[in-house]
């Protein structure tokens, strides 16, 4: 890994909302190297500036001031259709509130960025398949989310943000919405992605105890990163 | 994707039935409103030709007086004469015939039964300027015609309402005092252009007809009937020219008759129906407008309901394009819908509107595929901005909606 650029890079990020005296400060400096099969948790206060932070790695957002690279292309640069094809090619997203589409099925939210992607109808639904059966609910492919419990719904969420084979994972609380015997199946399912197939994982949790399956632990404080503690390797 | 972009759209129109078919009210209304004139338009326009060939084709009709077409002519100008139809008969070329006519409403009695009618006196051209069709027996001979014998030819409704089953051939009829021996029956025309029965009648010699039903020498209408169609301006011309000397008219006075075409009569009514259709394509106009309206307005509520939706698609990777095309399909599809449902209801009144008015239903498939399309770019044309709204969104201010 030594040898190659960092799949994510941030260099005096800065992020502001509003101007003049309602101006918020969401990140006021950061730089930051994420590598390619980290496992890493963001913590920090509410309003520290995480999810403002998950944004620009997503290529969600764009910052304010400052470079921020991913996979070595400046993204500052880029339109929004190529920064959704970034997305689309590289990146799965877990939401805290699950994000899927209501009447959809849960096989159906699965094959939506294989559709986007253009993909047959026939490969998309067995890719669909395979993500299902990777997060244990195969047999729940017809249901729609109002059908599945919170934790279910999780785990579809997590096989549509791998289905299409991402270098990098970000889950926004993805266990904020759970209780604790259900966050910990969550938490177990993600480190076996990024452990057995090699996907980046960018976590933001307020608890230590899911924080405790990650490698890394970045901790943000008023817009810039207070803490960054590599975990010994196990 | 563009299968999986229309599925979407039918089952968010769907969930929203109710609403999507209130939106629709105004494209439904228009489509529905053309499809069912047009259509019944177009049966009228059928029904009136059929019976104008019916009439006789390549006719002029002769009036006296500077009368408007149609029955009630003027009565004070100079009624025609026998003397008129001869010399009109000697000098025209190219004719297949000319036939006086005058009439008169008279009770026709056989045995116990009685008929109220039409009596017409004329000659044997008649029949054949007319259109008619002998079902049994002759037309009147020259010498029954110059003597005014005691014959006459009935119409299909006369037999079948005085003889019924029995052979007419032969009978006496009794008009008022008169009676005449039937020759010959004609074979069923059916309603003319104006609805009144044209098998009602009874026909007579015209000399027959002056002096026992007219007690004068009036014909009141003449017809002539050119053979060949692009001939009936000159032999319109040559008519007028004969019926002005011998009406003694000296050039630079207006005729005191009328000569009239058949075809354009039937122009005149081809251009009211160009009028009709103006009008109701602005009505028209005004209705898919309002429609178009209210599919802008349903899709940009649908845009603001789904907004979360939207800023999901995006996050996953969808490119503008896409997000457009699937609001831009949606509003298609739902103006289709409305375009359809329009034509459905269309069809069906102008069904009904046929059975009730009498005329033939001939739907026309240009119409209705430009229904189609006009319904189909209404709904590009107003789904485009809210569809443009949609894609222009911005995924994590769209996803930070409830
Ligand atoms: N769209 C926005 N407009 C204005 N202020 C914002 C917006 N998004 C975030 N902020 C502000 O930026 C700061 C950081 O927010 P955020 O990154 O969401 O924090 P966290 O996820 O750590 O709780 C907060 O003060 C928040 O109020
Ligand atoms: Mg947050």
């Amino acid at each position: 890994m030594s040898g190659q650029a960092p799949l994510v890079s941030f260099t005096s990020v800065t992020r502001s909302y509003g101007e003049g005296g309602g101006l918020v400060r969401a990140l006021a400096g950061v730089d930051l190297d994420i590598n390619r099969g980290e496992f890493i948790a963001i913590m920090g206060p509410s309003g520290s500036g995480k999810s403002t932070a998950m944004n620009i790695i997503g290529c969600l957002d764009r910052p304010t001031s400052g470079s921020f690279r991913f996979l070595g292309v400046e993204v500052n640069g880029l339109t929004q259709d190529q920064r959704a094809l970034l997305r689309r090619n590289f990146i799965g997203f877990v939401f805290q509130g699950f994000n899927l589409l209501n009447r959809t099925t849960a096989i159906e939210n699965v094959e939506l960025p294989l559709i986007y992607r253009g993909m047959a109808r026939h490969e998309r639904r067995e890719r669909a398949m395979e993500a299902l059966h990777l997060v244990g609910l195969a047999d729940r492919e017809n249901h729609t989310p109002g059908e599945l419990s919170g934790g279910q719904q999780q785990r579809v969420a997590i096989a549509r943000a791998i289905v299409t084979d991402p270098l990098l994972l970000l889950a926004d609380e993805p266990t904020g919405n759970l209780d604790t015997q259900r966050s910990q199946e969550i938490m177990e399912l993600i480190a076996r992605l990024n452990e057995e197939r090699g996907i980046t994982v960018v976590m933001v949790t307020h608890e230590p105890d899911m924080a405790a399956h990650a490698h890394r632990i970045i901790h943000f404080v008023d817009g810039r990163i207070a803490s960054d503690q590599q975990k010994a390797a196990a | 994707m563009l299968w999986e972009t229309v599925k979407l759209a039918m089952s968010s129109i769907r969930r929203n039935v109710l609403r999507s078919v209130l939106t629709l009210l105004g494209i439904v209304i228009g489509v529905g409103a053309v499809i069912a004139m047009v259509t019944l338009g177009n049966g009228a326009s059928t029904k009136v030709q059929e019976n104008l060939a019916k009439l006789g084709s390549n006719m002029l009709i002769v009036r006296p007086g500077q009368s408007t077409f149609g029955p009630g002519g003027t009565s004070d100008a100079r009624a025609f004469d026998e003397r008129d139809v001869a010399a009109l008969k000697n000098n025209l070329t190219g004719i297949k015939g000319v036939a006086p006519t005058a009439q008169k409403q008279a009770k026709t009695v056989y045995g116990s039964l009685n008929y109220d009618t039409s009596v017409t006196g004329t000659n044997s051209d008649w029949f054949a300027v007319q259109d008619w069709t002998l079902a049994d027996g002759r037309v009147f001979s020259d010498s029954e015609m110059r003597a005014g014998a005691s014959v006459c030819v009935i119409g299909a409704t006369i037999t079948r309402e005085l003889f019924g089953a029995q052979d007419p051939i032969g009978e006496r009829l009794r008009i008022g005092n008169f009676s005449c021996e039937v020759i010959g029956h004609m074979a069923a025309k059916g309603q003319s252009a104006f609805g009144s029965d044209q098998d009602s009648i009874v026909v007579l010699p015209l000399r027959t007809y002056h002096r026992r039903i007219a007690g004068n020498t009036r014909v009141g209408t003449i017809s002539i009937s050119v053979i060949d169609a692009n001939d009936i301006s000159r032999v319109q011309r040559d008519a007028e020219d004969v019926l002005r000397e011998r009406r003694r008219i000296v050039p630079g006075e207006e005729d005191d008759f009328t000569i009239r075409d058949l075809t354009q009569i039937l122009a005149t009514m081809a251009s009211t129906t160009t009028i009709l259709t103006g009008l109701l394509g602005a009505v028209a106009a005004v209705s898919l407008l309002v429609g178009g309206i209210g599919i802008m307005n349903i899709m940009l509520v649908s845009v603001t309901e789904r907004t979360r939706e939207i800023g999901i698609r995006l996050a996953i990777g969808a490119l503008e394009r896409q997000v457009l095309t699937q609001f831009l399909v949606e509003a298609v599809v739902l103006a289709l819908f409305g375009g359809v449902l329009g034509i459905a209801i269309g069809l069906g009144l102008a069904a009904a509107g046929s059975a009730v008015m009498d005329v033939p239903f001939n739907a026309d498939l240009r119409v209705i595929a430009l229904a189609f399309a006009v319904s189909a770019l209404i709904g590009v044309i107003f789904g485009y901005f809210p569809a443009r709204r949609a894609a222009r969104l911005d995924p994590i201010e769209a996803l930070r909606r409830e």
